[in-house]
């Protein structure tokens, strides 16, 4: 680049502004010269600066490899180890810019024991430059990368044909290593390939083009990753803003902040809360200081919306036409970063946009050979290793697959207990949707609480002489629903009378009081989505008709208990039919108050004739 | 620059969403100073929740030291300062005890007393990695053992915009949200957001010594002069700020944004040049990051 000067300020600004900034990693085998290659674009780029240069020459005559040459890989390998040993450990990120664009360059390690690194490099990067040591050509490490760079949805990648200066810049070297790569890589779906012969040393091809490779007529390296055009669209715009702050100051302003995933949104505009399905109305957008009347992919905004609603961070604003999927289980693909190994069951904190839910990898569908993408099986999985597996949440998330938009479909794996990352995942897609919350709103009542618990709630309503067995029945039924993972509850006189009724008597009024309250309780119960069971004397009819206009129709199920009263008596469980004769107990239905028989129950149980598990069987045939 | 802003601001969001305690380091310089304004626009209309926290080495500009109380003023935010109290007592000086030491007590040893006083878990730092190339490998999550402790070594992998968060008790993460920024970017952003700084980093005649080739200016009466020596007024600026006897100044006439900007593009040395304490021993940044220097 040329020299600026103050006068020429304004001009200068205005393209910055607009100029491009294209990430991009460099990867491949250990020596294939990826550090070498980056130091020559910066200092051919002119970011080096002269007392750089000047350390670097006095670092070269200590650690260098090039004799009396300087070592430009020295520029970017910045960890005293990496100097020492020579080698790339940890993911570097480097800066240079040409008049057209800016870049961030990651420069990732080529050691297999740090490939977890590479994929860090690339998880950000719009294109992958590969290379080749043309004495070698294709090698594990460019496959294992190659195919790193696909998993992470790298499209474009150039081939770097590398040290062309070692093999006397032989076209027919070249051509070979081009062929073989390309054979290779015909399944990554990658969208450009670009190979380019090179030597990072001399600098041949990096810049401009070589004198000593006249056969080779394609752009120059830089002259490529200048004009590549690399973002794509997935051909939607659908509006997606994770929720990663809420902005309360004052109860005059809320404001949802996060960065947008994709698509536009003007105030106006209709969106839906994701989870929950609420629709709103945008009200204002902020960007930093300013009202803004649009904001597209990559802004970080603040937006206001028109009415209440209940937003939290991990939500998710959507555009209501075309909103997200959410799910609770997924099909995705896993790159294991620890040494410890992961196996399926463990619970992991999974992170995803702003969203942390508790995660288990519930199968390994298949492991994959990195090296010749042969599927294999796995009970667990290594470091470096990468699977497709089946993963479950604890609770329903927002997502899309990796494909249609990175930030909705990558995830981290966190270690519950060391907080260690200990992998990184691509949902693929959802195994089934989460039942009941996508799109609609659904305001939290009867239907759903049920939904939740796969059940109709049902009261199940017992009348009988004392000693007829309702409580027996009651009892075993609720253990068979138990059973069948049902969610239930059983209402008894006597434990409602130790309690919430140990202030009444045993008078009409006080009896009729008593149904109402048990009927009453009935009632809420069924309404947080119980079967509840009910088991009382309840021996009048007008009481047993007021609780059951306490339901819905279906929902009360009255059961009649029927037993002699011979055979009550001869039982006598509790010895009160004998305090009853004996004048001890007054008002004992059946003996000096009067039972009301139901005249058409749901359920008439003839429990004198037949065994209990016979009536409970009666009744689970009744409730379906 | 847009995207680089939007950046920012996400990643600020995400550690003030996510920490229990959070904090501003805020040095006064022109890093502190964007950071500050991309936090202050991250939270609008709401100042940002967190306080700012000021290592008062003793040594700092008078310039800065005025910079400072401006812009708390203007943020709305809380200062918290701090002064290394055992480096008071022994009266560490720059000119007498030299920059490592004075280095080491009065900045990461004062960072790292006030960070254990304030129980932060979260600590925001102005630091690019286009600075220097230990700061080149650097996530913009950095995790910190107990005792602020940085092992190149065992990073956490960060993948895409997902930081992980979660820290043990007694470990802390140090936050770096200007991590892509270059030195460019950080003068055209100032340019076109006309954020303050500091006057120092435009040229004006200013009275300065030459100390091994590089320009001291002389902020107040603490410096040494040898016998004979005298200040000369030279039209300087600086491209760093820090403790002003470890800054040196460098001779410029760019005494507008337009003309730093102009300057800071041709120029043919790094910022860091100006900064004593980078090159005392080879990879000595490195070796301070590690001890839980910024």
């Amino acid at each position: 680049m040329s020299m600026l000067h103050a006068k020429d300020i304004a001009s200068f600004l205005d393209g910055q502004r607009d100029k491009e900034t294209l990430r991009f990693i460099t990867c491949g085998s250990v020596d294939d010269g990826k550090s070498t290659l980056i130091g020559r674009l910066l200092f051919e780029s002119k970011s080096i600066f002269d007392d750089q240069l000047q350390a670097l020459e006095t670092d070269s005559r200590q650690y260098g490899t090039q004799g009396e040459k300087i070592d430009l890989a020295l520029l970017v390998d910045g960890l005293q180890a990496e100097r020492e040993q020579g080698i790339t450990i940890d993911v570097a990120y480097r800066f240079f810019a040409t008049d057209r664009r800016r870049y961030i360059v990651a420069d990732t390690p080529g050691h297999e024991q740090y490939t977890r690194n590479m994929a860090t490099g690339a998880s950000t990067a719009d294109l992958a430059v590969i290379l080749i040591d043309a004495r070698k050509g294709v090698l594990t490490q460019t496959r294992r990368h190659s195919r790193i760079v696909a998993m992470m949805g790298i499209r474009h990648v150039v081939l770097a044909v590398n040290k062309m200066d070692l093999v006397e810049c032989d076209q027919s070297v070249y051509d070979a290593i081009v062929e073989d790569y390309l054979a290779f890589a015909s399944g990554f779906g990658f969208t450009t390939v670009q190979a380019i012969p090179l030597s990072g040393l001399d600098g041949d091809n990096v810049l401009n083009h070589s004198a000593r490779m006249p056969w080779y007529s394609g752009p120059s390296l830089m002259g490529y990753l200048d004009t590549v055009e690399v973002h794509e669209s997935n051909g939607r715009d659908a509006f997606r803003l994770p929720v990663q702050w809420v902005n309360r100051p004052n109860l005059d302003f809320r404001g949802f902040c996060g960065r947008i995933a994709e698509g536009t949104v003007r105030p106006g505009d209709t969106l839906r809360v994701l989870p929950s399905g609420v629709s709103v109305e945008v009200k204002a957008i902020l960007a930093g200081f300013d009202e803004v009347e649009s904001a597209c992919a990559g802004d970080s905004v603040t937006i206001t919306l028109s009415e209440e609603v209940d937003v939290s961070r991990g939500d998710v604003l959507v555009a209501a036409a075309a909103p997200a999927e959410v799910a609770d289980q997924f099909e995705a693909r896993l790159l294991w970063m620890v040494e410890h190994p992961m196996s399926p069951g463990r619970q992991y904190l999974m992170k995803l946009a702003c969203k942390e839910v508790t995660a288990t990898i519930t199968d390994i569908k298949y492991r994959e050979d990195v090296n010749t993408g042969t599927h294999l099986a796995a009970k667990n999985l290594g470091l470096n290793e990468i699977a497709t597996v089946n993963l479950s949440t604890s609770a329903p998330v927002v997502f899309e697959p990796y494909a249609v938009n990175r930030v909705l479909g990558g995830f981290i794996l966190v270690d519950k207990l060391t907080f260690e990352t200990v992998g990184a995942g691509m949902i693929d897609f959802a195994l089934r949707r989460a039942s009941n919350i996508h799109w609609q709103a659904l305001e939290l009542n009867r239907t759903v609480r049920a939904a939740q618990k796969h059940q109709s709630p049902r009261c199940i309503w017992f009348t009988g002489l004392s000693g007829s067995g309702k409580s027996t029945i009651a009892n075993l039924l609720e253990k068979r629903l138990h059973a069948e993972g049902k969610h239930t509850y059983l209402l008894d006189g006597d434990n409602v009378r130790h309690g919430l009724n140990r202030d009444l008597g045993f008078t009409e009024a006080d009896r009729v009081e008593n149904i109402r309250r048990v009927a009453e309780v009935a009632k809420l119960m069924v309404d947080a989505g119980l079967i509840v069971l009910v088991s009382f004397i309840s021996p009048f009819i007008s009481e047993r008709r007021m609780a059951r206009d306490l339901f819905a129709p279906g929902e009360f199920i009255e059961v009649y208990v029927d037993t002699p009263i011979e055979e009550c008596e001869r039982r006598d469980v509790k010895g009160l039919y004998a305090k009853a004769r004996a004048g001890a107990l007054k008002n004992f239905t059946g003996i000096d108050s009067p039972y009301e028989a139901p005249e058409v129950p749901e359920v008439h149980l003839h429990a004198g004739q037949l065994s209990t598990p016979a009536c409970v069987d009666v009744l689970v045939d009744t409730l379906g | 620059m847009i995207t680089l802003e939007a950046e920012s601001i996400e990643i600020i969001r995400e550690a003030v969403a996510t920490a229990r305690n959070p904090v501003m380091l805020y040095s006064i310089g022109k890093d502190s100073s964007v950071m500050l304004h991309l936090a202050r626009k991250a939270f609008y209309p709401a100042p940002p929740p967190f306080p700012l926290l000021h290592v008062d080495t003793g040594w700092k500009f008078k310039e800065m030291y005025l910079h400072r109380t401006r812009m708390v003023a203007e943020s709305g935010m809380r200062l918290i300062t701090h002064t290394n109290p055992e480096g008071v007592v022994a009266g560490v000086n720059p000119f007498i005890h030299g920059s490592n030491y004075h280095t080491d007590v009065m900045k990461t040893q004062g960072l790292k007393q006030a960070l254990d006083e304030l129980g932060s878990d979260v600590v925001f730092g102005g630091a690019r990695r286009d600075e220097e190339k230990s700061r080149a490998k650097e996530r913009v999550f950095s995790f910190r053992a107990p005792g602020h402790r940085w092992d190149p070594k065992a990073q956490r992998p960060e993948l895409w915009n997902l930081y992980n968060t979660h820290v043990k008790p007694d470990e802390t993460i140090r936050v770096f949200p200007i991590s892509n920024w270059t030195e460019l970017d950080i003068w055209q952003y100032i340019h076109a957001e006309r954020i303050p700084i500091v006057p120092l980093y435009l040229a004006a005649e200013r009275p300065v010594v030459k100390r091994d080739g590089q320009w001291i200016m002389v902020d107040d009466e603490r410096f040494p002069f040898a016998p004979g020596e005298q200040a000369e007024m030279k039209r300087v600026r600086f491209r760093t700020l820090g403790c002003w006897p470890l800054t040196a100044a460098i001779e410029s006439d760019a005494d507008t944004l337009e003309a730093v900007i102009a300057e800071t593009f041709n120029a043919r040395s790094s910022e860091r040049q100006g900064r004593l304490i980078d090159s005392d021993i080879p990879g000595s940044m490195e070796k301070k990051k590690q001890e839980g220097y910024f």
